[in-house]
Formats: structure tokens, sequence, C-alpha cells
């Protein structure tokens, strides 16, 4: 049986590496920080758009961008470094290594996004309506992206550059289906694809705790997230367990 | 009890079968070396036995907990420096220590204390603050070695950890593996540096083609291929082979500056030669009798391919 300890132990190592030596990485900066700022910025100024109602959005798209941006870069980093065999060989299960993984790209989201909704709150005056949502938002939300980031560097390389540029061939299209820049009633025939997106449920929370104006009921979004989460967890797991099997 | 215990591993690799039904079982306090060319299989094999690599079958016991149902338990009793070494680059010499110490589950003040300890003991105190990325490649290794070593493993892996280094490293890092068997942790160590293998193990596995085709003390594997013992001679004026074609001598060969006599029984060719030296005025600079040496051992076993 598990001894629980040791792997909770083990969770947390890999996750004080992760937040040691990743955070200052360029493609972090760039692509969980900067990014998003910029793709805001792109789509708000001039348009006549209302702050108050775009905020729970952008919030959205920050967390989506921040949680997600460690993850592709880890495993693939330590694999080209050579790193990874010994953390492997170190008292880790591959358990360990995604949830250590997952939790420091969730922390790095949470943490930016806090920063940024205590930023937009004192500087637009914006409103809270249901506080208590707030918080499963941040939670859920940064959980959900981070293990995405995960699930993107499973594959087998040693290449970052490659799993950097497949992650945002997954991540850039979940920004237009997900009602952040494009209204969803502006989809069209391709509205059914909102459903799909994890991103949807996120930005739909932060609406509910916000301006409470949200489409699905809270509950809805917040099992969705915890289901998304889960099979984003599992196949990273199996998919690096795999791996490990055939020596890659 | 036996510190590791590995049985039946096998791996292969698409077609390849790397690893081939490999046994081994090392006692407490043994140094083990396991002995291979380079694609012989002994990576795999390790990586196998320290959970870096599953199995296709076998089973590895670390100090008698299976690695494979227990992981963690078993991962714990080990320190691994792995094949090229590495360690984290963006972090400090001593950042990488302290953390891997941690993760062993050390105290914050015997971590220190141990770090402080080790960093000298391998000569890297002095440049402990400095981020890794800017050491030598023998200053890496000897960092990888100190992150190995930190918790005071019960069982010491280490896949050729002198490969490419300078002597001085070579040196440092074959010491400190003596330390750390006297300090009582039993040692698996892979090589195809034979001198190497013969200096600091008791107990030797030959690897060849992802099988064990030899097992025991080097001086017991020596023992095997006795029956090529040989003369070496050195004369004062030059001779040719046919000096020792018609004596019944099984081979010579010339050695340098001297001549090598393989003969089935080398005493009495010792006073055979010395006969045939009288006879033709010959002074005999120097004249010696040599068991194989491990390297002579390996080839032969493994076919020199």
């Amino acid at each position: 049986m598990m001894n629980l300890r040791l792997f909770a132990h083990s969770v947390l190592m890999v996750t004080e590496k992760d937040m040691r030596i990743y955070y200052y990485k360029g493609s972090v900066v760039i692509f969980g920080l900067l990014f998003p700022f910029i793709m805001f910025l792109t789509f708000f100024i001039g348009r006549n758009l209302d702050i108050t109602l775009f905020f729970p959005s952008f919030l959205g798209m920050m967390l989506f961008f921040s949680s997600s941006s460690t993850g592709p870069l880890i495993t693939p980093w330590e694999k080209r470094e050579k790193t990874y065999e010994r953390l492997v060989s170190l008292p880790v299960q591959i358990g360990s290594v995604v949830l250590g993984d997952i939790l420091s790209g969730a922390v790095f989201g949470m943490g930016i996004t806090t920063l940024v909704w205590i930023g937009g709150t004192l500087l637009l005056h914006l409103q809270l309506a249901h506080p208590l949502l707030l918080i499963p938002a941040l939670v859920l939300g940064s959980l959900t992206f981070a293990s995405l980031g995960t699930l993107l560097a499973s594959p087998a390389t040693d290449t970052p550059s490659n799993i950097m540029m497949y992650s945002n061939l997954v991540r850039l299209p979940l920004i237009f289906v997900s009602g952040i820049f494009i209204p969803l009633s502006q989809l069209g025939s391709w509205a059914w694809t909102n459903e799909l997106s994890p991103l949807t449920y996120l930005v739909d929370l932060f609406h509910a705790a916000l301006t409470g104006d949200a489409v699905f009921p809270a509950a809805i979004d917040a099992g969705a997230l915890i289901v998304i989460t889960s099979i984003f967890i599992i196949a990273a797991k199996v998919i690096q367990e795999h791996n490990l099997i055939s020596g890659r | 009890m036996n510190a590791i215990e590995a049985l039946h591993l096998r791996k292969s690799f698409g077609p390849v079968t790397a690893v081939d039904d490999v046994s081994i079982a090392v006692p407490e306090g043994e140094i083990f070396g396991f002995l291979g060319q380079n694609g012989a299989g002994k990576t795999t094999a390790i990586r196998m036995m320290t959970g870096v690599l599953t199995p296709d079958t076998g089973s590895v016991r670390i100090d008698g907990i299976d690695l494979l149902k227990n992981p963690l338990e078993a991962k714990l009793k080990m320190g691994v420096i792995p094949e090229n070494g590495t360690v984290y680059s963006d972090l400090t010499a001593e950042q990488n220590v302290l953390w891997t110490a941690k993760f062993y589950g050390m105290d914050r003040k015997s971590r220190e204390k141990r770090c402080e300890e080790i960093l000298t003991r391998l000569g890297l105190l002095s440049r402990r603050h400095d981020l890794v990325r800017f050491f030598s490649k023998g200053m890496r290794q000897r960092i990888s070695i100190a992150c190995a070593i930190v918790h005071s493993p019960p069982v010491l892996f280490l896949d050729e950890p002198t490969t490419g280094l300078d002597v001085f490293s070579r040196r440092l890092v074959l010491d400190t593996v003596r330390y750390m068997n006297r300090e009582g942790s039993t040692v698996l160590i892979t090589t195809h540096n034979i001198e190497e293998a013969n200096e600091l193990c008791s107990s030797i596995n030959i690897i060849d083609k992802g099988r064990i085709i030899a097992s025991g003390s080097p001086e017991k594997l020596k023992k095997q291929f006795d029956t090529s013992r040989y003369v070496e001679i050195a004369f004062d004026q030059p001779v040719n082979g046919e000096f020792f074609s018609a004596q019944g001598f099984t081979r010579a060969e010339t050695w340098g500056d001297k001549w090598r006599i393989y003969a089935d029984d080398a005493d009495y060719a010792v006073k055979q030669l010395v006969t045939m030296a009288q006879e033709d005025n010959l002074t005999i600079l120097s004249i010696a009798t040599s068991s194989p040496t491990l390297e002579q051992v390996f080839v032969q076993m493994t076919g020199g391919t």
C-alpha cells in the first residue's frame, strides 16, 4: 500500500524544485505573463468594450495562460538537460512528478491572477458579487490548466520548443471558442464547441463570482472543471508511465 | 542479507533485447561491478534497478524492499549517480545538495552539516554558492556524487561515474566510492574501464549482449584463464620470432622492447628460455611470468568485439 505521507512529501519536493527553476524561464514569462496582456490589449483597445463586463474574461484568460505556461516546459527541459533521470531515481513515483508539476503551475497561475484581480479591483473599482465563488474559480481553474500544461508536456520529447509550439496550437483556439473575445452568440454554427472547452466553465465561474451574471449554475462549472482536470491528470500519468516503460 | 537482489530482469526495445534474464545478488558491504562494453546492457540493467525504467519482467529488491511494489520506500534506501550524472544547472552547488537531502527527509540541521562535510570532501566548499552551469564536467560529476551520498544511503548505484573525467576528478570519485563503502554503503558500479573494476570491486559480473556471461571476484575470473600465463623476457640483443619457434611454446609475440612467450607451463618455459639465452650468448635484461589481466579475460569472454 502506498505511503501517503511519503507521496505527499515527494509531490511537494517536485513542486519546490519547479518553483525554484522554472518560474524564471523566458518562455514562462512570455507565455504566462506577457502573452495574455498583449492579447487583452489587442482585442480591447479601440473597441469601446465595458471593462467591468470584460474583466472576468480577462481574468479567465490570465489564469489560463499563466497556469498552463510552466507545465509544457518542465519535463522536456529536464529530459534535454538529463536531470529527468536523476529526478525519477529519487524517492518519487510518476504520480508525484505529475502532481508536483501541476501544483507548481497552479501556484504560479493563482499567484499571478490574484495579483491581477487585486490590481484590477483597486484601479477599476470592480465589484465582487459572490466572493465565495472566487476561491473555487481560482483553485479549480489553476489546477485545470496546470494539468493541461503537464499533459501537453507528457509526450516523449527532449525539445521544449516543440512542446511550446504544440501547446499554443491547443491553447490559442480555446481562447476563441470560449466566449472571451468573440461572444458565444456570434460563434454561429461553431457555438457547440464552447461547451467542450474548459475555459468556458472557468470564465463563466468568474462571471458568477464578479458580476453574478453566469450562463451555467456554479455547480455545473465547478463539476465540469473537476472532471476535465481528472481526465488531464490521469492522461498525463498514463503517458508518462508509458514513457518509463518504453524508456523514452 | 543481500542489499541488492535482481531476479530475471528482462527488457526489450522493439526487436532488440537489451537485457536478457539478468539476475544478481549483492551482499551488504560489497562493491559490485558490472563490466561490459558500450551497448552491452549495463545502463539498461542499472536503470531498471533504480526505478528509472520499468522492466518487462523480473523483480528488484533494495535492502529487502520490493522496488516495483514500494518504489518510494525502496528509493529512500538508495543513492544514484546516473550515466552523465547531471544536476540542476540553474541551482547552486549547495542548493542541489540541500534540496536532494530534503527530498530524503533529512532535517534542516543535519542536511546543512552533511552538505558542508560532503562539499569539503569533494573539494567544492569554496564554490558552494556558484551556479552549477558554470562548473566543469568533473565538478558537475562531483556535485552529482554529493547529491547521491548526502543521505548516507545503504545502497549506492553508479553508472559509469568516471567516464570523461580528468585524473584528479577520477581519483576523487573512486576515493569517495571507497569512503562510502567503508561507511557502510553497498555499491553497484557499472563500467567499461577494466582497470577501475579491478581496482575497486570485490565481485564482478561481465555482461555481454544483455546477458551475464561470467561472475566472480576479479582474481577468480583471472584464474579461469590461468592456462594463458606467459613469460615476458627482454634480451640485450634483438632476436627474431624463429628463435622461439622450435621450442614448443604456444605463441611468441613482441611487446614493446620485450617478447611475450605463451606456454602451457610458464615455469618450465622460464628454465628453457634461460638455457636458450646461455647457449646463444644472450644476456637476459629482464624476465617475469605474468597471469592474465582482467582486460585479457574480458576481451576473451566478450570476443573482443
